[in-house]
């Protein structure tokens, strides 16, 4: 199959590559450039695990062609810590209420998170939280952890939005 | 000093490269010349292979192998049964099929190429003459006569049939007040780990070796299993399950097809092989659990104690039984729970089906066990007019009265001697939590309103813990600091969190001091794996005795180097000193050098072996049984039959408890997965043996909308068995909940005076049963 040229920044640095029209961004994330901290887990844009930002809104990448993402702006879980390694305020969470145990699901939820927190930042009620992350699946946690981290997390940033 | 660990929330010390997308999974590693590969999957459920033609497939230029059976040559073998059973006719797959189709999704072919893409393009290629076969889709009808065989030599597709039982149940029925008895139709489901499977394989040609990394909970095994398929002795492979596997539940505690084919594919073609179930191959390829027939009876005298309690039981095996009847004794074994039975019968029938093969899910034929008897408990309060809370504690094994010897055996072949447990005390705390003693003018009020809202408890006991053995090798190196290797690896429980607890409390040192390895076959000879709630017993255990031992040696040769007498000598924050005189001290590095020989002529104590090392293995004498109680509380929608879960409220037993941030995260976990369990998971095939809902959009897992975050009591009995106390908890959290859910629906329609004999309870089959009353 013919393949295409394609650029795109991915947590602000170019990257350019050669695709088949066919060939998914998380396919192209994971096996092209390395980029594996993104994964897929159903490949049919139920679980959300593949979740990340395009031009700053979440999308499934198991869904995305590659192709679609040419001349856009990604954002992935690689790209979610300071530069010195800081983590996210989200990060943070996670891991202060235990949000994450066998971290499969962890990246699509955290760009989900990260997308809900800059279109909602009001979001504060728990059952208003727990309806805007139910597009991610976690088998591990019961999601109890989840949704503390995105408690605490969403009173912060309507404290000091950044 | 460092303080005590043991007990305390420590922060989990795996989440940092989850977090920041560092983790290593089975499918982030790429090799260098690696080859993918794809699985040829049988459409049919039964069918007989007349020819298959892989040339087109072949001639692919992207494509390096094709493989059918009559490919594999010595390796086309069946995978070796993990537990034998006189009482089992026991038939296993093949690597590749070879004559017959016995399940949707058995492996007749595998591809590799040079990416997914093209090894998929190559499976449309491959052309298979089948014959279809009527199937055995249903295990009831699968036991009429004149049925279709899933295995043409085993009559009537019965894999086995057995009782377990004690007491005169006859007399007992024949003088009962009161009898009852029902049928029930339980299901479970799939595993459904985040994370599907994966294998890579790599063939070292000049050190004739193969290293497999695979997505398993049990590396020990795949690479027994696979050097058996293969023809190589146990020390040519090497199977590594990578620090980060997404999750387990049960189905990856098994050897797959594709544990033989990837590294068969690997040695043949001398490159790095790589292979990623998807999420569809998940649904029709790893094991599953099913359908559970129950007939069960329960006799009782008036005021509510338990004569006796029998249960015909027909259990849905799938094609093959790579677990044996494992799963069915178990059930049969956990449905007396925590009562005091005075008899007790089980007949269990195992039924070979057209589907695909039946393993432990998290709860492992127990959540079906206890809905057997939970829901005969609610059934006999209602008839009696008792209270379900009473007529339980009517029944309930007292503390005083452990060690319980129930009268049946366990699947270890030991007697089922409950070690400990205070199951009144679990009940007790579970209501108090749940208000329930206040819910009944709740529910009186919200009828009053038109809302429906119940209560149901479900109690529950488990064996947990069980043998034969988990290992751990401590050992300090010349910088002071530890590696703990252990043969159990993880799939998110948190084993270098736990586990560095317990060794660095035995060690007198920081758990950031103490780097954990596991799940590598090269690291450690033997292991058994993460399922069944085993590793805080076996492993947890292990690891203390392994660190006491290299305390008690890092003592006896400090106590040559200072010249004093081991019991004047003190371990710790990294060094041996004399109680008194600190500065008479010698680090554990600096020991850790001499034991290693490093001081030529210095002459090591008696009887100290080379190395600040020690390995033990610790082996259980029996199940260690872990309890608790669940008390839910739901309100139902009698309309449209739909189900919000307002409460959630859990008591429970797992001994002493290493870390309560971990433990709750288990029990939460399992809460979900008993969720799934009730309401939403059902695997459903059509006549001829296709599943139906192969999908996250059909098939359907809870979300945050479902999972009320739980309330949980820990109540620490301490376990005699082991010396850490401990019993184990990564199921606790599933297994009662159906049953719990079940009461509290019946519960909600109290005014309707339906009965709840079945789960997943969907919104339609609630609907259905108000219909059956005229609503």
């Amino acid at each position: 199959m013919e393949k295409r040229p394609i650029h795109l920044a991915i947590n602000g640095r170019q990257y350019s590559g050669e695709v088949e029209p066919r060939r998914t961004l998380v396919d192209f994330l994971r096996e092209d450039l390395d980029l594996t901290g993104t994964h897929v887990g159903c490949e049919h844009g139920v679980c959300g695990a593949c979740t990340v930002l395009l031009d700053g809104v979440a999308v499934r990448s198991c869904l995305t062609l590659a192709v679609q993402a040419n001349g856009h702006d990604l954002m992935t879980v690689e790209g979610l810590a300071g530069p010195n390694g800081e983590l996210h305020p989200i990060q943070a969470a996670f891991h202060k209420h235990h949000a994450l145990q066998c971290g499969f699901c962890t990246a699509g939820f955290l760009m989900s998170i990260f997308d809900l927190l800059k279109s909602r930042p009001d979001i504060k009620e728990e059952d208003e939280i727990r309806k805007a992350l139910a597009g991610n699946l976690c088998r591990c946690t019961g999601y109890s952890g989840i949704v503390a981290a995105v408690r605490e997390i969403a009173a912060q940033f309507r404290k000091e939005p950044s | 000093m460092s303080r005590a660990v043991f007990g305390a929330r420590v922060e989990r010390r795996e989440d940092l490269p989850l977090l920041t997308g560092c983790g290593t999974y089975t499918d982030d590693l790429k090799l260098p010349g690696m080859l993918h590969a794809a699985v040829l999957r049988s459409p049919h459920a039964r069918a007989r292979i007349r020819s298959i033609d892989v040339s087109a497939a072949r001639s692919l230029s992207s494509v390096a192998a094709v493989f059918i059976n009559s490919d594999l040559g010595a390796s086309d073998k069946e995978i070796p049964l993990l537990q034998p059973n006189p009482l089992l006719l026991p038939r296993m797959q093949r690597l590749l099929a070879k004559d017959e189709i016995r399940y949707a999704g058995e492996a007749v072919a595998l591809v590799v190429a040079d990416d997914r893409y093209a090894a998929e393009d190559a499976l449309d290629l491959i052309e298979v003459a089948y014959d279809p076969l009527p199937a055995v889709s249903d295990l009831l009808s699968g036991l009429e006569e004149g049925s279709p065989l899933v295995h043409s030599d085993i009559p009537g597709n019965l894999a086995s049939r057995f009782t377990l039982g004690f007491g005169d149940i006859e007399a007992a029925f024949s003088g009962a007040e009161l009898v009852l008895k029902q049928r029930f139709k339980t299901h479970r489901g799939g595993g459904h780990s985040m994370e599907c499977r994966a294998v890579l394989a790599e063939y070292d040609r000049r050190a004739n070796r193969i290293t497999m990394w695979s997505a398993t909970q049990a590396p020990h095994l795949i690479a027994r299993l696979a050097s058996e398929i293969l023809g190589v002795e146990e020390w040519q492979i090497r199977v590594i399950a990578p620090p980060d596997v997404g999750g387990g539940f049960g189905p990856k505690a098994m050897f797959y097809a594709e544990e033989g084919l990837v590294p068969f594919a690997a040695r043949a073609l001398g490159r790095p092989v790589k292979w990623t179930e998807d999420r569809r191959e998940h649904f029709l390829a790893a094991t599953q659990e099913r359908d559970q027939h129950h007939e069960a009876e329960i006799a009782l005298t008036r005021d509510g104690k338990v004569l006796g309690f029998r249960d015909l039981v027909t259990f849905d095996t799938g094609a093959y039984v790579p677990w044996g009847i494992v799963e069915p004794w178990i059930t049969a074994a956990t449905i007396p729970g925590p009562y005091k039975l005075p008899t007790f019968q089980v007949d269990m029938r195992v039924v070979y089906t057209n589907k695909v093969p039946v393993t432990p899910v998290r709860g492992a034929g127990r959540p079906q066990a206890v809905f057997a008897m939970e829901r005969m408990m609610d059934l006999a309060a209602r008839e009696l007019n008792l209270d379900p809370a009473e007529i339980r504690r009517r029944n309930l094994i007292q503390p005083h009265e452990m060690p319980y010897k129930m009268g049946i055996v366990y699947r270890d072949g030991a007697a089922v001697t409950y070690d400990s447990g205070d199951y009144p005390a679990c009940l007790q705390k579970a209501q108090e939590l749940a208000g329930y003693n206040t819910f009944r003018e709740k529910q009186i009020r919200a009828h009053k309103e038109g809302r429906f809202i119940g209560i149901g408890i479900g109690l529950y006991v488990e064996g947990t813990g069980l043998g034969p053995y988990e290992g751990a090798i401590i050992k300090i190196d010349s910088s002071g600091k530890v590696l703990l290797t252990t043969g159990a690896t993880p799939q998110g429980q948190g084993h270098a969190t736990t586990l560095a607890q317990i060794a660095a409390d035995e060690l007198s040192l920081d758990v950031n001091e103490i780097a954990v390895l596991t799940g590598d076959t090269g690291a450690i000879p033997f292991g058994v794996g993460t399922f069944a709630s085993r590793i805080a017993v076996n492993a947890g255990n292990s690891v203390l005795l392994a660190a006491r031992e290299v305390r008690e040696k890092a003592i006896a040769i400090a106590s040559n180097l200072l010249e004093a007498a081991n019991d004047d000598l003190e371990m710790a924050n990294g060094s041996v000193f004399v109680r008194g005189a600190p500065t008479k001290a010698v680090s554990l590095g600096a020991l850790a050098v001499t034991a290693a020989g490093a001081r030529p002529g210095y002459t090591l104590p008696p009887g100290v072996e080379p190395g600040l090392q020690a390995t033990h293995y610790f082996s259980p004498s029996q199940a260690a049984y872990a309890s608790g109680a669940h008390v839910v509380t739901v309100e139902v929608n009698a309309r449209t039959g739909d189900v919000k879960v307002l409460d959630y409220a859990v008591a429970h037993d797992c001994g002493r408890v290493i870390n309560p941030m971990i433990v709750e995260g288990q029990i939460q976990g399992g809460v979900a997965h008993g969720i799934g369990n009730c309401f939403y998971e059902e695997l459903i095939y059509d006549n001829d043996g296709q599943l139906l809902n192969a999908s996250f959009m059909d098939y359907l897992l809870p979300t945050t909308n479902e999972v009320p975050t739980a309330k949980i009591a820990h109540i620490e009995v301490v376990c005699p068995l082991n010396p850490l106390g401990v019993k184990g908890v990564g199921e606790g959290g599933t297994i009662p909940a159906a049953a719990a859910f079940a009461a509290a629906v019946e519960d909600a329609l109290r005014p309707f005076g339906v009965t709840v004999t079945e789960v997943p309870l969907s919104p339609e089959k609630i609907r259905k049963l108000l219909r059956g009353v005229g609503r």
